[in-house]
Parts: structure tokens; C-alpha cells; sequence
């Protein structure tokens, strides 16, 4: 049965949208959104709204979700399905593809790198990773759960790309937290 | 196009162009509706008409025309129904797409066909037979040219 998106488009999309850009702004601080949705399993609510608000026919999307968040987020968002090499979003909702199958824009327009829209199990502040970099004013600390092992490492890896590059959000029920690709982080 | 198809394409065509006034006037004799969800809209825009130039013309772009779109649910079932409507009336795309979900279940079909479509389709037939009879008493035939010959 298809759900319901946002009950009031304009107002929910735009407080998402400031939610996200203060989570892109101040990396690993974690946000919580209240959006009120009901989306398709396996998605979670944040994953959704984060996804309705930011994807449009414009954005051409991947993810691996199945076919009913398949049918609701080509009905909500009007995005176009592609391959993950030419995605501008890409979602996971099981463990991440390796970072380099993703877009990373170029030299010239590094803001074409694709943003990896990753569904894990927790996040919480205060402790885990060591955050640094813009944004952040001395350190700040991220735990999150659901993410496998080598993540970090192929984040790390591809830090010589810079301005290149891939942004990460990181949604969990209703929280959301974001990694720019400017960020460095170690295991706490 | 199968025979539902075509059907559906028939109501959708009349309910577009049917006021929610005479939606709402119909609605008094039919079976109540059943409760819905919204799940797009109703929302207002804007789409591009293309012409064509004769049969074989190049499509141009004509004009925009405003336009309000619908997408509803009804509850316990797994219908969408759907509304594209001409102008900015919110009220009767909503009615619209509640009618097109409820007339694409089989059991509500035949009573809402009878009460709502039947009617509208009727009196959309009649005002379109006064206004070609009207346009009709104004029609110049040129036919002295060819009895002079």
C-alpha cells in the first residue's frame, strides 16, 4: 500500500532542510527531526525525510531499499532511478559500497561528488569517534552503530582527492547526523 | 488499451471537467464515500500545452496552463486514486481522485457510475450540443459563388 509523505510539503521539507544543513554545518553533531512520517520498511524516518527533501527529478537517485520504498520514493520525490556511478544521492540502507564506486565530482566542480545517504542502527554523541576539521571547534564525539569495519579506512583513503570528494549523511530513526568530506575522524 | 483502461480514462476525462459543485450536487444520491488518505496535494502548477502544425507540423510549445493535481488513498485498500484537474480548484481534484480510487474498486463501481458519472457525463454532453447549436446558428455556408457559374 503506498504511504502518505510529507502532511504539509513546504513547512516539513524546509525545517528538514534546516536540519540537514545544520548537520552539514557542525559534522557529527546529531539532530533529530521531527518529520511525522511512515515510510515503507526498511526505510526509517529520517532516511525518508532527508531523502524528500533533498531529491527531486533533477537528482538522479541509488539505493538498494527493495521495490516498495522503490514505488514510494519515485511517487514522493519524482527522482529518477540510475546506476550508482551516475547518482547524485545514493542510499544504503545495508552496508555502504565502497566509496569509490561513487561520483566525486571534478577539480573544477567538486560539488558534483554524490552525497551517501547511509542508514545505520544508532547514533550517539559523547563518545566513539574523534571528529576534527571545519565545523568543529576543538573535537567532538560520534558513536554510531551499523556500520561495518572498513568504513573509515576507505573514508580515509580517499582524503587525497580533496576538493573531490563524497559527503555522508548518517540517519537512524529519527537522528541524523553528517560527515563532509572535509572531516577527519579516528576510532575512539 | 484494455476495456478498464478505458473506462477509467472515460470517468477521469468527466470528473475533470466537472465543477465540485456538480460533483458535490451528484454525491447526495450516491453511496457514502469511504474515509481517505492524502498522499500528494492537492497541489497547484503549471504544464506545458505543445501544439502541432497540421498532422506532420514540428510540436511547438503553445502555451502553460495552470493546472491541480491530486493522489489519494482510501483506507484498507491499495488503490491510488488520481486527479489532474484544469484550474486552481483544490476541492475538486481532491473529490475527483476519491471518486477515481473508489469507482476503480468493483463493488462501489456500478452505484457511483450510476449516480455520479452518468449524470455529469449527461449534462457535460448537453451544454457541449447548446453551444455547437449556438455556434451553429452563426455559420456562414458560401455556396452563391459556385451557383453563379
Amino acid at each position: 500500500m503506498m504511504r502518505p509523505g510529507f502532511a504539509d510539503p513546504v513547512q516539513d521539507a524546509q525545517s528538514c532542510f534546516r536540519a540537514v544543513l545544520e548537520a552539514l554545518s557542525r559534522p557529527g553533531r546529531v539532530q533529530t527531526l521531527a518529520s511525522g512520517l511512515t515510510p515503507p520498511a526498511p526505510l526509517h524516518a529520517a532516511t525518508a525525510a532527508v531523502l524528500l527533501t533533498l531529491s527531486d527529478a533533477e537528482t538522479p537517485l541509488h539505493h538498494d531499499a527493495g521495490a516498495e520504498a522503490d514505488a514510494w520514493l519515485r511517487f514522493h520525490c519524482g527522482c529518477p532511478m540510475v546506476a550508482i556511478g551516475s547518482a547524485a544521492f545514493v542510499l544504503a540502507v545495508t552496508p555502504p559500497p565502497a566509496l569509490a564506486t561513487l561520483q566525486a565530482g571534478t577539480d573544477e566542480e567538486p560539488e558534483r561528488g554524490a552525497t551517501l545517504v547511509i542508514q545505520v542502527e544508532a547514533l550517539e554523541a559523547g563518545s566513539g569517534w574523534r571528529l576534527r576539521g571545519p565545523g568543529i571547534e576543538a573535537e567532538h564525539r560520534l558513536s554510531v552503530r551499523g556500520l561495518p569495519d572498513g568504513f573509515l579506512a576507505d573514508r580515509a583513503a580517499r582524503r587525497g582527492l580533496f576538493p573531490r570528494g563524497v559527503d555522508v549523511i548518517l540517519c537512524a530513526g529519527d537522528r541524523i547526523a553528517a560527515l563532509p568530506r572535509t572531516t577527519l575522524i579516528e576510532e575512539g | 488499451m484494455s476495456e478498464d483502461l478505458q473506462a477509467r480514462k472515460r470517468w477521469m476525462g468527466v470528473l475533470a471537467k466537472a465543477s465540485a459543485d456538480a460533483i458535490r450536487a451528484c454525491l447526495h444520491t450516491a453511496p457514502p464515500l469511504p474515509p481517505h488518505t492524502r498522499l500528494r496535494g492537492p497541489e497547484t502548477g503549471l504544464v506545458m500545452l505543445r501544439g502541432r502544425a497540421g498532422g506532420d507540423g514540428a510540436a511547438f510549445n503553445l502555451s502553460e496552463m495552470t493546472v491541480t493535481r491530486c493522489a489519494v488513498t482510501l483506507e484498507g485498500g491499495d488503490t491510488v486514486g488520481h486527479a489532474y484537474v484544469a484550474g486552481r480548484d483544490r476541492s475538486q481534484a481532491e473529490l475527483a481522485a476519491v471518486l477515481d480510487a473508489a469507482l476503480q474498486d468493483a463493488a462501489r463501481r456500478p452505484a457511483l457510475l450510476a449516480a455520479v458519472i452518468e449524470p455529469l457525463a449527461a449534462a457535460q454532453a448537453e451544454a457541449r450540443a447548446t453551444e455547437s447549436r449556438k455556434a451553429a446558428a452563426t455559420r456562414v455556408q458560401f455556396f452563391t459563388m459556385a451557383n453563379m457559374r
